[in-house]
This record gives C-alpha cells, structure tokens and sequence, in this order.
C-alpha cells in the first residue's frame, strides 16, 4: 500500500479528466473536418 | 428517418449561417456546466472535502470513480433504448444514438476500471484482485469494446446496425449483475456507498462533492453524446454526398463519350 497517497489521488483526476479532454478533441476535430465535406444545408444543428 | 431532435429539417429555409463544426447553443451550455462542475469537484474533491474517518485522504478517487461509472451506465441504458428502437422502427436515428452511447459509455466504464484500480493500490494495496466487481466490470468493458470493433468489421449500414443492437440490447443486462456483484458474491469491493439499502456513509460536503461530480459527468456525457451523435450523422451524409458526386462524374463521363460517338 502506498504510505504517501497523494500521487495516486492526483493521477486518478488527472487521467480521468485527460481521456474525456482528449476524446472530446478528437470528436469535435473530426466534426469539424466532416463538417467540410458536408453541404451548408444539411448541417443546420439546432440552437 | 428523422433527426429533428439533432438537426433542423433540412428542407426549412434558415438565413442562419451553417456551422463548420458539431456545436450548438445547448451544447455549449452543456458544456459551461461540465467545465464549472469539473473545476468544483476537483476543488472540493482533492481541497475543500475532510478526509473520511476509515480511509482518510483515500477516499478523495471516490469523487471521479462512482460519477464515471454512474455516466457509463446511463450510457449503456440509452444505447440499449436506441438498440431496440432500431429493431423495432428500423430509424437510423435510434441506430445513431445507440452507437453514440456505447463509444461514450465505453470510456466512462474504461476510466472506471482505470480510477477503480488506482483506488484500490492505495486502499488494498493492490492494482487488481479477480473479484466479483472488478472482473464483472471489466467483462462489461470488453462486452462494449466487442461492440464497437463489430461496428467496425460489419461493412452493411442494415446489417451492422441489427447485429449490434443484437448486443447493445443483452449487454444491458450486465448493469444490474455489476451492480448487484458486491451483494451476490463474496467481495472486496465495498458496497453501495450514497444508494445502497444502509444509510449514507458519507454526509455534508463530502455528499455534496459526489453529487456534483455526478451531475457534472452526467452533463459532460450528454454533451459528448450529443456531438458523438451529430458525427454519426455527418458521416451518413458526406458518404451520400460522395456518392451522388460520383454518380454525376460517371454520368458525366458517359454523355462526353456519347457525344465523341456521335
């Protein structure tokens, strides 16, 4: 068992946070390059 | 087929201008909320929140672990709703929802393990034991990544929609048998700890932080979900507009050498 705790509480935040930044990233870039190759028409999301 | 829930109709006039991307009003207010709620949970959680009286400072993974699981299986649950949607109108709205849910719910649930076994090197002191939670949840993991990877092996949009809603709809049945693992077998894991049958073992501002993070996860699934979804539908039409563009440059080819023959 770890005596100092911190390190792995930390990591636990960090990694969870980096994977669903990270995966974000990738689906909002594919968006926006399949956005491209879209008509205008047919890519009015609602708002 | 019908996306009003994603997109406007495609047939009603807009002069609004078409974006470039897969965000919208509501998504960005979806995602203000997740930023914000991330911000305080990770405050709270690692600053703010007393250590627990049995685990002290190793309780703190508690805050990022349980919402992770929590959103993977609302995630399992919509795309299980979408799987049998699709098997009974055959919508590709609901095959698109159902695919979206399964690649979000995967990597809550793959965090879930990831956190999970953090959590228990510092509370056990160990990375791993083949008990009734953990492998049950790693087996739902390896379930959704089978999920996807038929996804992706299955070229026909029908039949790879059928086959995984096939799967989407009876791995459903995996959330309660991880749920109810800590009660049914002999297990390390501890049970329920805000809803299970005992009373709450943890209260005040601890509470507070883990409904917040659930909340929060909860919004920052919606969100990503809703873009997941929008990707789906962006894929559908560029292959369409792929095609209609090779239709009309083999058409075109046609007519040329028609003309030449004439």
């Amino acid at each position: 068992m770890a005596a100092n705790p911190w390190p792995y509480i930390v990591a636990s935040f960090v990694i969870t946070f980096a994977a669903i930044i990270v995966y974000a990233w990738s689906v909002l870039q594919r968006g926006r390059r399949l956005s491209r190759q879209v008509p205008a028409e047919k890519r009015r999301w609602m708002s | 087929m019908r996306d009003s829930l994603a997109v406007e109709s495609s047939d009603t006039p807009s002069a609004a201008p078409s974006p470039e991307h897969t965000g919208s009003t509501g998504t960005r207010v979806l995602g203000i909320i997740t930023i914000v709620g991330m911000v305080f949970v990770t405050l709270s959680g690692l600053l703010w929140t007393a250590p627990d009286v049995e685990l002290g400072e190793r309780i703190r993974p508690i805050y990022v672990h349980v919402p992770t699981v929590l959103t993977a299986y609302l995630m399992f649950a919509i795309s299980a709703v979408g799987s049998a949607m699709w098997l009974w109108k055959r919508s590709a709205f609901w095959d698109k929802v159902a695919v979206s849910a399964v690649e979000v719910g995967t990597l809550f649930i793959g965090l879930t393990l990831v956190t999970g076994s953090i959590w228990g090197y510092i509370a056990w002191g160990s990375w791993w034991e083949w008990d009734a939670r953990l492998t049950s949840t790693l087996v739902m993991f390896l379930v959704y990544v089978g999920y996807l990877a038929l996804r992706a092996s299955t070229p026909d949009p029908a039949q790879r929609a059928t086959r995984t809603a096939a799967v989407g709809l009876g791995a459903v049945f995996l959330i309660p048998v991880v749920h109810k693992s800590v009660e049914w077998w002999n297990s390390i894991h501890q049970t329920a700890t805000t809803f299970g049958q005992t009373d709450a073992k943890i209260d005040g501002l601890q509470l507070f932080t883990l409904f917040a993070g659930m909340a929060t996860f909860i919004c920052c699934g919606a969100w990503l979900l809703i873009h997941r979804f929008r990707l789906e539908y962006l894929a559908e039409r560029a292959e369409g507009v792929e095609l209609s563009d090779a239709i009309s440059q083999r058409q075109a080819e046609t007519v040329s050498a028609g003309r030449k023959d004439a």
